[in-house]
């Protein structure tokens, strides 16, 4: 049986792994191979590297580390963060990245999915979405530009459509990051994960809000996602990943212990 | 000693003899491969480790990997381009095929791309490729899978029900070729082999102290060793 796949997100702010809250207020919290590595070994199933900076600054992120990443850990890992053409998504890939997440290019232009599917195949193209509730419309709507708040802004998408669209277009996976719930550990939006898996065929991965292990239960069971990505409960030692994998598996979760 | 751990002692403990080569196959994954490989040589042994697409380095190997991702339709293209068919057919030590690798082993497969008819692999394993029936799961099949492996001399040391990292959409049947399966909506090959010739649809290089066990497995495989082992029966 597939197992559920906890993923730990490291934020990459020039070079070093950082952590805000509702993505505000970065802080450093160490260097990018060592924490990788750490997290390997500790149990993670993949990880998520996310340059913060990249799509609202207009740069690229720094490629060197994506290779001393590969050299080190036995784990897959994504890459994400202003990649906007073929040639930048075929230089992570070489560098040896496993699969490259796209969120505001794709937003941007859509196409771009389908190009990127043309030629690496869908299985290493992951489609981020931040998705927020709009309470005075009750609806959930994508937001771009989340990694700068002075860019951030609102788009046309509504968050089942943009889901809808980007599998039509050819990704291999969705992470839906809901951004009310970022950084609160709050758990996460079970509600939103729910209806948006009904509607995903390609696996899909929780992100935001995790707090607690049952934090992760809930979403594993409750909204049946595939993984759940968290960062500052495993960054900050709230949460250890052996230890939460057993948990998991006590509630009857299929997990790689 | 946690069993992570007697992995590691054995995976260091065993010395790999001959020269190793990975088909340069122009495919994006290529270095992911070779650090995997890396990561379980020695500095002395991995002087005799290379990438390369070199006819000759190609069939003087004591072993050979054929990586792959992205298409069947474009990775054979790329092994045409490179006149590397003939080689690898040719080829009699132990060559290797990951994922897409793998899939190129095989007599055709059923992932056509833009293109209009099916297409035609490597043939040296007679099976075909066909789109994965998830039953309704998500596709592609991605993340952690366990495995039932057989006695295959690639799985010593690896227990069934063993969890290694899966990305593919497309998979080979089972069939007498099997040599361990896997489960996703159905039952399919999660390896294959057919004389000096393996392939294993998931990533060891991805797949932490299993898979890494199963490369260490490769890097020691001579002729000899595929020509004493056979056959593998599958557990059921």
């Amino acid at each position: 049986m597939l197992a559920k796949r906890i993923v730990p997100c490291l934020d990459v702010k020039e070079g070093k792994v950082v952590k805000g809250v509702q993505f505000r207020n970065h802080e450093i919290v160490g260097d990018i191979v060592p924490l990788a590595a750490r997290y390997a070994e500790e149990g993670a199933d993949e990880l998520v590297f996310y340059d913060i900076t990249a799509s609202a600054h207009d740069r690229v992120i720094d490629k060197s580390w994506v290779s001393r990443v590969a050299e080190r850990i036995d784990i897959p890992f994504c890459v994400a963060g202003g990649i906007k053409t073929i040639e930048q998504a075929r230089e992570k890939l070489a560098f040896g990245a496993d699969k490259i997440s796209i969120n505001s290019p794709a937003l941007t232009d859509p196409s771009l999915i389908e190009r990127l599917q043309d030629e690496f195949g869908r299985q290493c193209i992951v489609i981020g979405i931040d998705s927020y509730y709009d309470d005075i419309n009750d609806s959930y709507k994508v937001k771009q530009f989340t990694g700068d708040e002075s860019a951030t802004k609102d788009t046309q998408w509504y968050t089942p459509d943009w889901v809808e669209e980007v599998q039509k277009r050819g990704c291999g996976e969705i992470v839906l990051n809901v951004m009310n719930q970022d950084g609160v550990r709050q758990g996460y939006d079970i509600k939103q994960l729910s209806m948006i898996r009904s509607l995903c065929d390609v696996p899909l991965i929780a992100s935001g809000g995790a707090g607690t292990m049952a934090h992760f239960k809930e979403v594993f069971t409750l909204a049946n996602v595939d993984a759940a990505l968290a960062a500052s409960v495993f960054h900050k030692g709230i949460i250890d990943i052996q230890a939460l994998k057993r948990y998991l598996r006590d509630n009857n979760i299929a997990v790689r212990i | 000693m946690s069993k992570i751990e007697a992995l590691s002692q054995i995976i260091e403990d065993t010395a790999v003899m001959g020269s190793t080569v990975i088909i340069d196959t122009g495919c994006a994954n290529l270095s992911s491969v070779r650090y995997a490989f890396e990561r379980l040589l020695s500095v002395d042994e991995r002087k005799n480790l290379a990438v390369t697409d070199d006819i000759a380095a190609i069939k003087a190997a004591t072993r050979v990997i054929l990586p792959g991702v992205g298409t069947a339709g474009a990775a054979m293209a790329s092994l045409r381009n490179k006149q590397l068919v003939g080689v690898i057919k040719a080829l009699t030590q132990p060559v290797l095929g990951v994922c897409l690798g793998m899939q190129m082993l095989t007599r055709a497969s059923k992932e056509r791309g833009a293109t209009a008819t099916d297409c035609e692999c490597l043939g040296l394993i007679p099976t075909d490729i066909e789109q994965l029936d998830s039953k309704g799961l998500p596709l592609p099949h991605m993340g952690w899978n366990q495995i039932t492996p057989s006695a295959h001399p690639i799985f010593n040391g690896i227990d069934t029900g063993a969890y290694v990292y899966f990305v593919h959409s497309y998979r080979a049947p089972i069939s007498e070729y099997t040599i361990a399966t896997a489960e996703h909506g159905e039952q399919f090959s999660a390896a294959i082999a057919k004389d000096n010739f393996i392939g294993l649809q998931f990533h060891p290089e991805k797949s932490a102290a299993v898979g890494a066990k199963m490369l260490k497995n490769f890097l020691t495989m001579t002729q000899s060793t595929l020509a004493r082992s056979k056959p593998y029966q599958r557990q059921s």
